[in-house]
């Protein structure tokens, strides 16, 4: 029993690190992705050279980014195999057709086309270059499509039927439509992506702001900033605007997850509450030191102050997800959201009236603002994913059901050492380089051309 | 057709794919020591630079279509396989990021790291991959719930390892060619020589496996009793590799590349004709074998798959043949280059 416990706890370690680690990078090549498509396209459109040096110089981060999110997402795609056998053999028929489309749809067209987009300057005209960027950027936003429809179908599945029992328990597709379309996926889809745009258009700033910071390539800086400011205040806005209709969703698919998120222990009669902060007490079924708007829960959800939302009490002990992960990275998610929304509203402000790269502090900001999308994506993965719990499949499965039975705990503890070893290098490596090319800047690229 | 099949041969072609474009550049990181100066070193990895992350994704959409057509099958492999394919995973990610991150900082112990990276990292994701084969050939413990019931140890059978070691001068000899094809000067000339080297090995690895093959596992060929026109393949096999030393003497390696391709399809074709219509066999009762009925997805998902399948692929080869077509002739070094 401890042997299969163990089992259970570093299995779900290795995945938690390996996806975590993984969804730094593929963020960032989708919104990254997008902007360098309207970078080159004003390039295109204006045949202003400075636009074609800022698309370079981000093209070369970008293919940093990428080479990390291939390598760090072959092994997402092994692990459901290597961990996760039976989970694999009971989703195998559903899950699998998303996961071969995105290979056949998705992987081919960004990492073909990825090539031409930085090594090609040369070899092909800039009309056809341009088409590349832009097949590469949707390569990456069709990766998400179908990434996120099979973790979509997971928090809601449809369009299916089981058969067989016991061990040989699975899941056999009906429609494949109903199936891609179910509940969640739309609503989980546009919140997803939208969070990349935040992470490309943060990133781009954040380096912007440190050459404005530094008085160095100042064109170049200023000009990406703008575009990704635009970017990012969009994002910011959209962001809320899909979380709430997820969220809105998830209270009708998963009403233990939304409770869990907002710390809803007891349903009651009246309206419920909207926690702010708090912490929340599993023993006493209260959130402690909660700051709390009356109702407001039940607004967001119903539309009036006085209907009560499902809340954990309507869900047996052993069906409710941990509250206390899946609350407070709800709600780092929501601050980190509202922050990137004030951040680039008061922004545009100051860029209208000429004060914006004026103000060291803004600056100063936007280069630790890099931060914020990242641990916004995280924290939002964290609370889907640790929101679904005691599930790997939304009442079907649950997840220590789903392990390898023939892989052992010291197996899988040797694989995490290794792999929290490798990815550490990794991580620092890549710092580095990304750090070296930020130094270098976009003149480099002009220099050697001479 | 029928679905399983269908399917069974869809793999077949993405694995052919996987190793004919991932086993030149495999080859390149092989023959990476050959490279004597800083500059040979980055004409080696510009070789290979728009191209290895496009043929590493024939593997990942093979894992996908494993997965998707025969879900049992993927995920007994892939558990009882545990540590041989986390190895490959990390020789994976190292090869990636040795290539994208050697020469974009100007020191010696940092490059000297990374092209060691390079070296080793594909030679063993080289020989895990034929490890892989061998032991598909010869069987593995598999119980009557699907699972593998054995040890790592298992694994490394002298079989697997004689694969392996096969997998690894197969890619070296491809890849040579491909660098042969690819470079000029003097470099150019140094692998020249070795091409003929790593071909010499290669032919001594293809007689001794496949004797070994013969007299150690019978079921191996078993297919070929019943349906005797599968003995073409064998012989197309032959002519292929005979093929490849009479282009390299008539100086013309594009045929020599080809040659070597076809010999490379040739080895996936017989590796499935040994295998079918199991997917893994079970060593210990060939009942317990997950076969591409007993392992396989609903024929409702292998329908789906096989839309999917005919609407991508004609995309897949127009991509390539693309990339291919932009990036052909000599390697340059220039501004945008590893």
């Amino acid at each position: 029993m401890t042997e299969f416990l163990a089992t259970e706890i570093l299995a779900r370690l290795q995945f938690a690190l390996t996806i975590m680690f993984h969804y730094l990078f593929p963020p960032l090549s989708i919104g990254l992705g997008l902007l360098l498509v309207i970078m080159e396209g004003i390039f295109i459109r204006t045949k202003n050279p400075i636009y074609e040096k800022i698309t370079k110089f981000w093209v070369k981060i970008y293919a940093a980014n990428f080479a990390m999110g291939v390598a760090t997402g072959l092994v997402m795609e092994f692990q459901f195999g290597t961990n996760w056998a039976t989970y694999s053999r009971f989703v195998g028929d559903i899950f699998g057709s998303a996961l071969a489309a995105e290979g056949i749809f998705a992987f081919f067209l960004e990492s073909g086309f990825l090539a031409i987009l930085v090594f090609g300057w040369d070899r092909v005209s800039p009309k056809i270059h341009f088409l590349s960027t832009i097949m590469v950027a949707l390569g990456s936003l069709f990766s998400a499509i179908w990434i996120v429809i099979a973790n979509a179908w997971m928090q809601s599945p449809v369009g299916f039927h089981i058969i067989g029992e016991g061990l040989h328990r699975k899941a056999v597709i009906d429609d494949f439509w109903t199936m891609v379309f179910n509940p969640s996926s739309v609503r989980m889809l546009v919140h997803c992506v939208i969070g990349c745009w935040l992470m490309g258009a943060f990133f781009v700033m954040s380096i912007s702001s440190y050459y404005i910071l530094k008085k160095r390539h100042l064109e170049v800086a200023k000009k990406s900033f703008v575009i990704a400011l635009i970017l990012g205040f969009i994002g910011s806005v959209l962001a809320a605007t899909s979380g709430h209709f997820l969220a809105e969703r998830v209270s009708v698919t998963q009403p233990a997850k939304l409770a869990a998120m907002e710390g809803h222990y007891r349903t009651g009669t009246g309206g419920s509450p909207l926690y702010l902060f708090g912490i929340p007490n599993n023993k006493t079924e209260t959130v402690d030191y909660g700051i709390k708007i009356p109702g407001g829960l039940s607004f967001l959800v119903h539309g009036n102050f006085t209907t009560p939302v499902v809340a954990l009490d309507q869900f047996k002990k052993e069906d409710r997800p941990p509250v206390g992960i899946t609350f407070q990275s709800y709600h780092l998610m929501i601050f980190l959201g509202i922050y990137m929304l004030t951040l680039t509203s008061f922004s545009l402000f100051l860029l209208k009236i000429n004060k914006l790269f004026e103000s060291k502090w803004m600056m100063k900001i936007f280069c630790v603002s890099i931060l914020a999308p990242v641990i916004a994506n995280q924290a939002g993965w964290v609370a889907t994913e640790v929101g679904r719990q005691p599930w790997i499949v939304y009442g079907l499965l649950r997840t220590p059901d789903g392990l390898s039975k023939s892989v052992k705990s010291e197996q899988i503890l040797i694989s995490i050492i290794i792999f929290s070893i490798i990815y550490i290098l990794l991580f620092i490596t890549y710092i580095f380089v990304v750090n070296n090319k930020i130094k270098h800047g976009p003149d480099d690229l002009i220099q050697k051309l001479k | 057709m029928d679905l399983h099949i269908f399917w069974f041969i869809a793999l077949g072609i993405l694995l052919a794919g996987y190793a004919v474009l991932d086993g030149f550049d495999l080859g390149v990181g092989i023959l990476y020591p050959l490279a004597k100066t800083d500059n040979e070193k980055r004409l080696f990895l510009n070789s290979i630079g728009p191209f290895w992350d496009g043929n590493e994704v024939w593997l990942v959409t093979f894992g996908g279509a494993l997965f998707a057509a025969f879900p049992d099958a993927y995920a007994t492999a892939f558990s009882g396989f545990y540590l041989p394919f986390m190895m490959l995973l990390w020789a994976l990610i190292f090869r990636a990021v040795s290539i994208e991150f050697r020469s974009k900082h100007d020191s010696l112990v940092w490059r000297g790291a990374w092209d060691w990276g390079f070296c080793f990292a594909s030679s063993l994701a080289t020989f895990l991959f034929g490890v892989a084969v061998g032991n598909c050939l010869r069987g593995i413990p598999v119980g009557d719930d699907k699972e593998f019931s054995g040890v790592l140890a298992d694994l490394l059978n002298p079989y697997a390892i004689s694969i392996g070691i096969l997998a690894i001068t197969t890619f070296a000899m491809h890849g040579s060619i491909f660098l042969y094809l690819k470079l000029e000067g003097e470099v150019k000339e140094r692998i020249h020589k070795w091409l003929w080297h790593t071909f010499g090995c290669f032919v001594v690895c293809y007689i001794f496996c496949t004797i070994y093959t013969l007299v150690t596992i019978p079921h191996a060929i078993y297919n070929f009793e019943h349906h005797p026109w599968l003995w073409s393949i064998v012989i197309l096999n032959v002519l292929a590799i005979g093929n490849i030393p009479r282009a390299l003497f008539l100086g013309k390696p594009g045929y020599a590349f080809l040659s070597s391709s076809a010999t490379l399809i040739a080895f996936t074709a017989l590796f499935g004709v040994a295998l079918f219509p199991n997917l893994i066999t079970s060593s210990l009762n060939s009942e317990y074998s997950l076969n591409i009925y007993n392992a396989s997805s609903s024929d409702k998902t292998l329908h789906l798959m096989k839309i999917i399948a005919f609407i991508g692929m004609p995309f897949v080869i127009a991509y390539t043949l693309i990339i291919y077509w932009v990036f052909r002739g000599k390697v340059k070094l220039g501004k945008f280059s590893y």
